[in-house]
């Protein structure tokens, strides 16, 4: 078997088998529409709002792409200020976790009635909240267990911080930063559909979604689960691509 | 002779700041070395022989006292400096051969490109890693990484390397190629050469000298001369001669260890 065949052929002979089973288990159940939609129903719901399924999950994916865009700006900075002082690592490391720790669920509420009405910068700023946190502790933790040998090589010439961070720290962490990263983008996605769901507005998946239950249109809301998982798919592997593009020297070659 | 010393270490005295109050690591550690020397420094485990290098290589300044390169005081990092650790810290993302070079892009220097790599072939080609320049630092051994690292701290001919324990993870025999190979680079790069190890028989085998720190906090406690010429071979470790020297070291070791009284007559 080829290693083409082998990446992409069992996966997708996966999914088959998958979806076979399940369409069995509604059929032996003999389950109405309402209670399990079955995947032969799913089709004809992808179809029927195929231009809304394009037009909602842009909508979805542009604002989890740039609320993780900003996850990663402001995770790295924070992570490269706890990285490298003690003291601001003691200072902000309970904050960031009691934060991280406060159910998403909850701040929802709280930021749409901060900001009525801006539904664009309330989503992107869920999707961000919710998805830094791993970045700023990768970041952080790779740069402050940086073996001080690595700065030494490097400081006994008269090299500056700077140029320390660039040359060694900054590419050594790049396997941890990517291993957050993945992290984070499914995190992002979540906080995304999130907003989207429990304070609805009228834009993205999450509302496709809504609308779905208000009109008991079952196959509809799961044709947008299956939607929400392929883009969850598509944007992980994005990541993992980037992952080989830029960090793909940490992986240990298998024989 | 001393006004021309190449590194003058005197009353160097230095503590850590540490939450239980400082820790005095460093308290009247005198050295001297002239141009060319090869000096090995050893002692108890912890009682701050990374803490000389780090002071040689003025990436820490001393509480009191004087670290002299060259008629100046070591006040900051400088660039004739070169250091190899006991961890060969070779960066994973780069080829033998740039991580070789690496040095070069932080030193001023007027190399070009095919300059730099002529270089950096001269070294690993002297080092027997000529043919491992695209190969990365996971596919090497680990005696064949230090060596990698060895030319990294000599690409940029620096006056001083610091060694601190390079060989001290390495299986014996893989040490005693090490030590040949130190050697040979002696005789082909002008260095003055600070190592610091555990190993008394590499001590004698490399160095001109042989001081030896007392315990924490340190002070130089001993400093015996090693006869041996230029040439040596690992035949001389077997020699009466040899085998006086490593006894004495030895019971030098456990005088700084406070195992025995510096007065005790050694037992024969
Ligand atoms: N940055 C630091 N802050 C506080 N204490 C330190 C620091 N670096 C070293 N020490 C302490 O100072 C002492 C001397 O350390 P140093 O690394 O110089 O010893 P060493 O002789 O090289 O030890 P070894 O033989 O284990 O390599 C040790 O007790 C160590 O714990
Ligand atoms: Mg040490």
């Amino acid at each position: 078997m080829s290693n083409w065949q082998r990446k992409f052929g069992i996966p997708v002979v996966a999914m088959i088998v998958f979806a076979l089973f399940w369409e069995a288990l509604v059929w032996i159940n003999d389950w109405p529409n309402y209670v399990m939609a079955s995947p032969s129903d799913l089709g004809p719901a992808f179809w029927q709002y195929r231009w809304m399924f394009l037009e909602h999950g842009w909508d979805t994916l542009w604002r989890t792409v740039v609320g993780l865009l900003l996850a990663i700006v402001f995770g790295v900075l924070i992570g490269m200020i706890m990285g490298f002082s003690r003291i601001m690592r003691e200072a902000l490391y309970p904050l960031l976790v009691g934060f991280n720790a406060i159910p998403k669920a909850t701040v929802v509420p709280v930021v749409a009635l901060l900001f009525v009405g801006q539904h664009d910068m309330n989503t992107i700023l869920i999707a961000f909240m919710i998805s830094f946190f791993p970045i700023a502790v990768s970041i952080s933790i790779g740069l402050s267990t940086l073996e001080p040998e690595y700065r030494d090589i490097l400081a006994s010439l008269g090299a500056s911080k700077l140029t320390i961070f660039r040359k060694i720290a900054l590419p050594k962490t790049l396997p941890e930063f990517f291993g957050a990263l993945k992290v984070a983008v499914t995190l992002a996605f979540i906080g995304t559909n999130l907003m989207e769901i429990v304070e609805p507005h009228g834009r993205g998946l999450g509302h496709l979604f809504d609308s779905g239950k208000i009109n008991a249109d079952y196959p509809l809301m799961f044709a947008v689960l299956i939607a929400l998982a392929l883009l969850g798919i598509a944007l992980y592997y994005v990541v993992v691509a980037l992952e080989k593009m830029f960090a793909g020297w940490a992986e240990r070659e298998h024989h | 002779m001393s006004d021309e010393a190449h590194i003058r270490i005197s009353g160097v005295k230095h503590a850590y700041k540490t939450e239980a109050g400082p820790l005095p690591v460093l308290d009247g550690l005198e050295l001297e070395m002239q141009p060319g020397a090869f000096s090995a420094v050893v002692g108890p485990s912890g009682c701050g022989k990374s803490t000389l290098t780090k002071l040689l290589a003025g990436l820490l300044i001393p509480d009191e006292g004087e670290v002299i390169l060259h008629g100046q005081p070591v006040t900051s990092p400088r660039s004739t400096v070169g250091m190899a650790f006991q961890n060969p810290v070779l960066l994973e993302w780069r080829n033998i051969l740039d991580n070789v070079l690496l040095p070069l892009e932080i030193v001023p220097n007027k190399l070009n490109q095919k300059q730099r790599e002529d270089r950096g072939q001269e070294l690993l080609a002297m080092v027997g890693l000529e043919g491992f320049e695209d190969k990365k630092p996971s596919e090497l051994s680990g005696g064949m990484r230090q060596r990698a690292s060895l030319c990294r701290a000599l690409v940029h001919r620096p006056e001083v390397l610091i060694l601190d324990e390079p060989f001290g993870a390495l299986d014996a025999f893989t040490r005693e190629d090490l030590w040949q190979i130190m050697h040979e680079l002696r005789h082909r790069e002008a260095f003055t050469c600070l190592l610091i190890t555990h190993d008394l028989r590499e001590s004698i085998f490399l160095a001109d000298e042989v001081v030896v720190l007392s315990g924490r906090p340190a002070r130089t406690q001993h400093v015996m001369d090693v006869p041996f010429g230029a040439d040596r071979s690992l035949e001389i470790l077997y020699t009466p001669e040899a085998t006086d020297m490593l006894h004495e070291l030895r019971h030098q070791i456990q005088v700084a260890q406070g195992r025995v009284p510096a007065n005790q007559e050694q037992l024969t």
